[in-house]
């Protein structure tokens, strides 16, 4: 077991930065989820931090070591961690035991104190009886057990998972969810997860870092995450939050504010240090929302779309105030919504983005934010 | 501990990578750079004496006609045969594919000497089999293919299958989609063929072309059986009578000549690298299988079109072949009494030098192919996964002792080897090894490419896990990479067995008593006007030939895309 420090670490490819001064603490026994759209520099941090890539700048410390460098790489084979990738990467030419038992017979361990550990640590994944078969002979989900128990086998301080449930169908998703849980549980080895799927991330880890375009937003736990998104992308990203335009009227001293938002006054959470703020944004999940009577208090809206998602419709709608403002929420059946319907909206709770001193004057949409599904950024016109 | 971390496994890899540098540059950069510096600077001192007397000599620039005049007219044919083949096996439903492309691929595996002795037997005053049948010439006449023609003749038949490999390669990449939007618009198939397949096809054509053409120009085996008893010389034929009667004392003029026949070739392959850099020939798994066009009532008559070239330029030969090895004497007409089998018993059991041959022959090819293989894998390692530059312009210069005529090569290997090497005094000249260097060098690119193919394929994840493991790179190569790319590292080793075991134009250059090669002796036996001798050993290289090719066939994984006469 190990504590990874990843700090400041910068690495670019050519004039693209792939990383830009990632900087991250993972403690001792903690599993941690690095979560991020495709693209964002996931991967390219796990292979940062398994070695297989120099970085530019920074430097990442395993346990006491230094291990990356701009001055100096200590080569994968030789930082004792573990990696389960995505394609598995089981050995074809090789029986499940021979792939497990491979990084012992390297690190020199023999018989019998070998074969013990391999037999341990396939019935650790419930695969004993499966030793002499071959990789082609396992389903996709045994496959990924194999690779869990090779990668453990060694006991390494630090366990990197790249995507491990991407190649499985829903149904295998949610059992290997749970076996990694029980697994952490069990070894409480480090653990560093990578995945685009924020409810896979959500369900394992303990803490959650989001990337976007090689830059690290937030580590926090995920409720944190949901609750309090650091900035408009986190917010859109997570949960598929509805990012508007606000005005933080007064603060007071419980973590609450007052919030004018397009005229309507609602009681917010906001950080501690929120100040009183002309332009400040706020995150809104479908969940504060809701359609009111048109003597209550509300925002007027005019409905865009609505689909049907079993048992509710998700309604999308258009607020009268200010255009290109798109709100979503849930309505239970029965509902005759047509596009066009003028609506008013109910709205009991919201965070403030702490975004002091990132914006002024400007809350125009971020053009990241706007292509993302359900990611809509307040604007001003 | 931390600045120390890791200083082994990098004292590896850097030994390794050098060690890999080394023997690539030694294998080629050092012998062509050797063979450009005798050009301008013969026995050390600079001079263009040689330059100026070959240039200026009549002899040279009629042998470059020669040569020009039978390479073009040999691609010609081959790319007339190779094109119209590889468009109908290629394109339409025609059944028994896989036999006929094993059998039309068949003449490339088989040595050009062999070839060349083969149709000799088939026309002439003493065929065999034209006199089991009364068509043969009266005694005394002229053998038809002891000409200019006879040489584009059989230059074409040897290397039709360089055009229909490249272009049916091409074909497989071919997107179905575009014929069918092809079909949608209203065009009929010969319309298709015409404005959409043919324009896609011009890269793989034109580089087909290109390579058939320098395989024409560096032929040694071909001509030297046709050409030299008619006085018909070509490049590689004059350097070899210059050399071979008057021995090293020549060296600086046939290097010249050996520079102008690179040259030729260079012109031939900067033509196919410029095509070959418009388009990516790597083999894509993705590729639809295209659905044959029909060709209907067509083709029976198509099938049987095809099954007669065959029969024409392969089985005729190899029978006539066959047919003179069995009689007691060249000229003496076979017949169930005549027949005999001691022309295989004198090459098998007594003559010498055949025996010894045998024996070179094997043991060349075989630990050529399997020193090539031990180079090409780390070296493919370090050329597609480390993307290691200096290795990649190094695989360039590797390319050029194959791409260039097997002469150039040749004079080259001579002018490193003949003084003996500087530290350990030895001299590799006139013993077996500087035909084991020969053929090291000339086709360590042959067995370089199916492994270099693999890596490609591979994931390289397998390696990195492994990685992971704690395996350092010699025990990844050993335990994880080897493994996997066994099957197309024994492609290779394959391709360049059968290469070197039938191969003569290296070996005519280089041998010397003791260290014959099968493709000497079937040459000194003609030579000699033993012509039944030569036909006995000629058959039992193309029976040794034909069950390697076959057993790969029933055994193992097949690996595509690799050996040509897989389909």
């Amino acid at each position: 077991m190990a504590r990874l420090i990843v700090d400041r670490v910068t690495k670019t490819f050519g004039a693209f930065r792939a990383l830009d001064e990632v900087s991250l603490d993972v403690s001792d026994g903690e599993f941690m989820a690095i979560l991020g759209p495709s693209g964002c520099g996931k991967t390219t941090l796990l292979r940062q931090i398994a070695g297989f890539d120099k970085l530019d700048g920074g430097r990442i410390v395993i346990g006491e070591a230094v291990v990356s460098s701009v001055t100096q790489h200590v080569p994968p084979e030789r930082r004792r961690i573990g990696i389960v990738f995505q394609s598995y990467a089981l050995w074809p030419h090789m029986t499940v035991a021979e792939n497990v038992a491979y990084g012992l017979t390297v690190a020199g361990v023999r018989d019998p104190e070998r074969a013990r550990r391999v037999e341990a640590a396939l019935a650790l994944v419930e695969l004993r009886g499966y030793a002499e078969r071959r990789p082609s002979m396992l389903s996709g989900g045994q496959r990924q057990r194999v690779a869990l128990a090779r990668c453990l086998v060694t006991e390494p301080s630090l366990v990197l998972l790249d995507e491990p449930l991407a190649n499985l169908d829903v149904h295998l998703r949610a059992s290997m969810e749970e076996e990694f849980s029980r697994f952490h549980a069990r070894t409480g080895t480090t653990m560093v997860y990578i995945t685009h799927d924020q409810a896979e991330a959500m369900a394992l880890a303990d803490r959650i870092a989001v990337m976007d375009s090689g830059r690290l937003l937030q580590v926090a736990t995920p409720s944190q995450l949901y609750r309090e998104p650091a900035d408009a992308t986190v917010a859109a990203f997570i949960g598929e939050g509805i990012v508007v335009p606000a005005e933080v009227v007064d603060v007071d001293r419980n973590g609450r504010c007052r919030v004018d938002l397009f005229g309507l006054s609602v009681s917010m959470r906001c950080a501690p240090a929120q100040r009183p703020a002309r332009k400040a944004r706020a995150c809104l999940r479908a969940g504060n929302l809701a359609i009111v009577g048109a003597d209550a208090s509300g925002i007027d809206a005019r409905v865009v779309r609505a689909v049907y998602q079993g048992g509710h419709f998700r309604v999308e709608a258009q607020l009268d105030h200010a255009d290109g403002v798109l709100v979503h929420m849930a309505v239970a059946e029965p509902c005759q919504l047509a596009p066009g319907s003028a609506i008013r909206i109910g709205i009991d709770d919201g965070w403030v983005l702490p975004e002091i001193g990132k914006i002024v004057d400007s809350i125009a949409p971020e053009s990241a934010d706007s292509r993302r599904p359900g990611g809509v950024a307040g604007a001003d016109g | 501990m931390a600045d120390t971390a890791g200083w082994r496994e990098r004292a590896e890899e850097t030994a390794l990578l050098w060690v890999l540098v080394a023997i690539v540059a030694i294998l080629s950069l050092l012998p062509l750079a050797r063979l450009l510096f005798e050009g301008v600077a013969p026995g050390g001192r600079f001079s263009t004496a040689a330059l100026s007397s070959v240039l200026s000599s009549a002899t040279t620039w009629t042998a470059a006609q020669h040569s020009l005049v039978t390479a073009c007219g040999g691609t010609a044919l081959a790319v007339l045969i190779g094109a119209t083949v590889a468009v109908l096996v290629g394109l339409t439903d025609i059944r028994g594919r896989n036999a006929f492309v094993f059998c039309f691929v068949l003449p490339l595996m088989i040595a050009p000497q062999v070839v060349a002795l083969a149709w000799l037997q088939l026309f002439g005053p003493s065929s065999t089999l034209l006199k089991m049948i009364g068509l043969a010439p009266a005694m005394g006449s002229r053998n038809p293919l002891y000409s200019a023609e006879g040489i584009v003749l059989l230059l074409g038949v040897q290397y039709a299958p360089l055009v229909f490999l490249t272009l049916r390669a091409g074909l497989r990449t071919l997107p179905q989609e575009l014929l069918e939007a092809g079909l949608a618009a209203g065009a009929k198939p010969l319309t298709i063929l015409r404005t959409i397949i043919l324009p896609l096809m011009t890269p793989p054509l034109v580089a087909g072309i290109a390579l058939c053409f320098v395989s024409c120009l560096g032929n040694f085996g071909i001509p030297a059986f046709l050409g030299i008893p008619g006085n018909y010389l070509v490049l590689p034929t004059l350097i070899y009578q210059r050399l071979a009667g008057l021995g090293p004392s020549v060296l600086s003029e046939v290097a010249v000549l050996s520079c102008l026949i690179g040259f030729i070739a260079v012109l031939g392959i900067f033509l196919q690298d410029l095509m070959l850099r418009r388009r990516d020939f790597r083999i894509t798994t993705t590729s639809n299988a295209m659905r044959p066009f029909e060709l209907a009532r067509w083709r029976p008559a198509v099938e049987i079109a095809l099954w007669i070239l065959t029969i024409v330029v392969l089985v005729l030969p190899l029978v006539a072949l066959l047919l003179s090895s069995l009689v007691p004497a060249a000229g003496v007409p076979l017949t169930v009494k005549s027949a005999t089998w001691s022309n295989y018993d004198y090459v098998l059991f007594d003559h010498a030098a055949a025996k010894r041959a045998f024996i070179n022959s094997f043991s060349l090819s075989a630990t050529a192919a399997i020193v090539i293989v031990l180079v090409a894998v780390p070296l493919a390692y370090f050329l597609v996964w480390r993307r290691s530059r200096l290795l990649r312009v190094l695989n360039l210069v590797a390319e050029m002792p194959y791409a260039l005529p097997g002469v150039v090569l040749a004079i080259a290997a001579i002018l490193v080897f003949l003084k003996p090497l500087p530290v350990f005094g030895l001299t590799l000249y006139n013993t077996v090894w500087i035909i084991l260097f020969g053929y090291l060098a000339r086709f360590l690119v042959l067995g370089l490419r199916p492994v270099i193919g693999g890596y490609y394929q591979l994931d390289r994840t397998l390696e990195e896990a492994a990685q992971i493991a704690g395996a350092r790179l010699l025990r990844r190569l050993a335990t994880i990479i080897l493994p996997l790319v066994a099957p197309m590292a024994t492609a290779g080793a394959l391709l360049v067995f059968l290469t070197a075991f039938n191969e003569l134009t290296v070996s005519a250059l280089l041998w010397s008593s003791g260290a014959e090669t099968l493709g000497v002796v079937v040459f000194s036996f003609q030579q000699g006007g033993d012509s039944t001798y030569a036909a006995a050993l000629a058959m039992l290289t193309v029976a040794v030939t034909i069950a390697l090719m076959l057993s790969t066939l029933l055994t193992g994984k097949p690996a595509r895309g690799v050996l040509p006469w897989r389909g």
